[in-house]
């Protein structure tokens, strides 16, 4: 039964994937890409990585998602003389053996997987307890591969930095996006006074239950940059200017105390980023709270985009 | 019948076919982020499946690999964040996002 | 199978086909505002049906209360976007 049901999400996964490629519209293809990432939530809770659906369905195809649905709406002038570009078809064809050739190897590579399957979840199992959290994939990202985690955070703040250089320089400075406008007693407005509340709480626990259970802070701090958006785009609030001197401080502030925790280790533990036995869990929660914020203001910035208007 | 770690590793050779062919063949710039992000997520589901059958001591699935996972999705939406905001600085500047190299030249952007 | 069970079956069944009648009413329909009546309607219907047929299978009142919450956000979602929709619809063409 099971089997079937998986076999008919692979199917439908890859005939969406395929719609993906054909369809005639940008803007189409966009919405199918949301949709694509959900089902891919439920391929990765299929495959038991809650932690990776819960990552996927809040970042994949949700931030991402929202992302390019933004982005075609506005490149929606320039579609039709791109799409007079598609090649002919000897390039056409030279695509399709190139890819048919990867899928090919890949699937034989798929097919002679080593048996056993090598692991390392024992491994894992037997140093959770030093960690002091119940959760497998947090004490990985938190403690065993946490220069990993370090440089992931770092690389966000990169990606921020790359979007808001390339803000025109006489808006240098300014506020992100356009500023949005919306009747006050509109729907929109209405559910973005509602919602966000509800959706803290909920990004908080998925953040709080991490340690122990799937969920975890990049999962959470997308949920709460969503509600800012949302705040953002009924017009309640308005992106800062990104000159201001707290804001820049609020976004390097997680990876500075993950870097300062980090360093401690070299005095206490012998070692960057180890942690002095008794005080694991502590120290890892300490560096969880401190990344959330900057964490939801990055994910925040890096969907509101490049600046647009002078802060004045 | 398959087991569920070939089917989604099949699965997922598929998905990087597909999105390497999308990458090559559609011309908007657009296309070719939503293409990059299908062979990413190819790949992240091939690694979800050598995941899978890693699975031992309790747990359905070996969490190294998996928590690998969390950090390349995130990295991966901040590379196609990176890349729309590209695409939409190059359309303000040319009216046009064009990757064809024998396209006709832009023109000259207005002193701002 | 004890009664609990029946009403897990019945209700997700019932549900299920609330999906299918929302889906088969969101291909035929013939424009956008009857699409989405069709959606709104059958998909809160449907998912409350489908909560509602897991209730008795969770463990814990958390559980049930966490799925009523998904619920109860889903029909704010869909409510709310299918009025932004509409909105959208009616400024582009002004006669619909």
């Amino acid at each position: 039964m099971s089997e079937a049901l998986n076999a008919g999400l692979a199917l439908f996964v890859l005939a969406l994937a395929a719609w993906m490629v054909v369809a005639r519209d940008t803007f189409a293809a966009v919405v199918g890409f949301v949709a694509y990432g959900l089902l891919l939530t439920l391929v990765w809770v299929q495959l038991h990585g809650v932690d990776v659906a819960l990552t996927e369905g809040a970042i994949g195809g949700g931030l991402t998602g929202a992302m390019l649905v933004a982005a075609a709406a506005r490149l929606r002038r320039t579609e039709a003389a791109a799409r007079a570009e598609r090649p002919g078809w000897p390039t056409r064809a030279a695509a399709a053996l190139l890819a048919g050739g990867v899928t090919a190897a890949l699937a034989v590579a798929v097919l002679a997987l080593p048996v056993p399957a090598p692991s390392l979840a024992p491994e894992t199992a037997a140093n959770m307890g030093a960690t002091g959290v119940g959760n497998p994939i947090t004490g990985v990202l938190l403690a065993f591969r946490a220069v990993d985690t370090l440089l992931e955070t770092t690389v966000v703040l990169l990606a921020l930095i790359g979007v808001w250089s390339l803000a025109p320089d006489r808006v240098w400075g300014g506020r992100p996006g356009p500023r949005h406008r919306a009747d006050p007693n509109e729907t929109l407005a209405y559910l973005a006074r509602v919602l966000p509340p509800i959706g803290l709480v909920v990004g908080v626990y998925i953040f709080w239950v991490g340690a122990d259970l799937p969920g975890g802070k990049f999962q959470g701090a997308s949920i709460i940059a969503a509600m800012w958006l949302l705040a953002v785009m009924a017009g309640l609030s308005d992106a800062p200017p990104i000159s201001r001197g707290w804001l820049r401080l609020a976004l390097v502030g997680g990876p500075l105390v993950f870097i300062a925790i980090g360093a401690a280790g070299v005095a206490t533990a012998g070692a960057f980023l180890a942690y002095p036995d008794g005080l694991a869990k502590l120290l890892i929660k300490a560096i969880e709270w401190a990344l959330l914020p900057s964490l939801a203001l990055t994910l925040a910035l890096i969907l509101a985009g490049v600046p647009e208007r002078p802060a004045r | 019948m398959m087991d569920t770690a070939t089917l989604f590793g099949l699965c997922a050779a598929a998905l990087v076919g597909l999105g390497l062919y999308a990458f090559i063949v559609n011309p908007q710039p657009l296309r070719k982020i939503i293409a990059f992000n299908v062979i990413g997520s190819g790949v992240f589901v091939l690694v979800g499946a050598v995941a899978y059958r890693g699975g031992a001591a309790g747990w359905g699935g070996d969490p190294v690999p998996q928590a690998l996972l969390i950090t390349g999705l995130v990295v991966a939406f901040c590379a196609s964040a990176l890349a729309i905001a590209l695409l939409q600085r190059l359309a303000r500047e040319a009216e046009s996002v064009t990757l064809a190299s024998d396209a006709p030249a832009a023109p000259p952007a207005t002193p701002e | 199978m004890n009664l609990a069970d029946l009403f897990t079956v019945a209700a997700v069944c019932a549900g299920a086909f609330f999906f299918l009648a929302g889906s088969v009413g969101l291909l035929r329909f013939p424009d956008a505002l009857t699409r989405l009546h069709a959606l709104t309607k059958a998909d809160n219907l449907g998912l409350g049906l489908v909560v509602l047929g897991l209730l008795p299978r969770v463990d814990g009142v958390l559980g049930g209360l966490k799925l009523v919450v998904i619920w109860l956000l889903a029909l704010l979602a869909s409510a709310a976007a299918s009025q932004l929709i509409a909105r959208a619809v009616k400024r582009s063409e002004p006669g619909a």
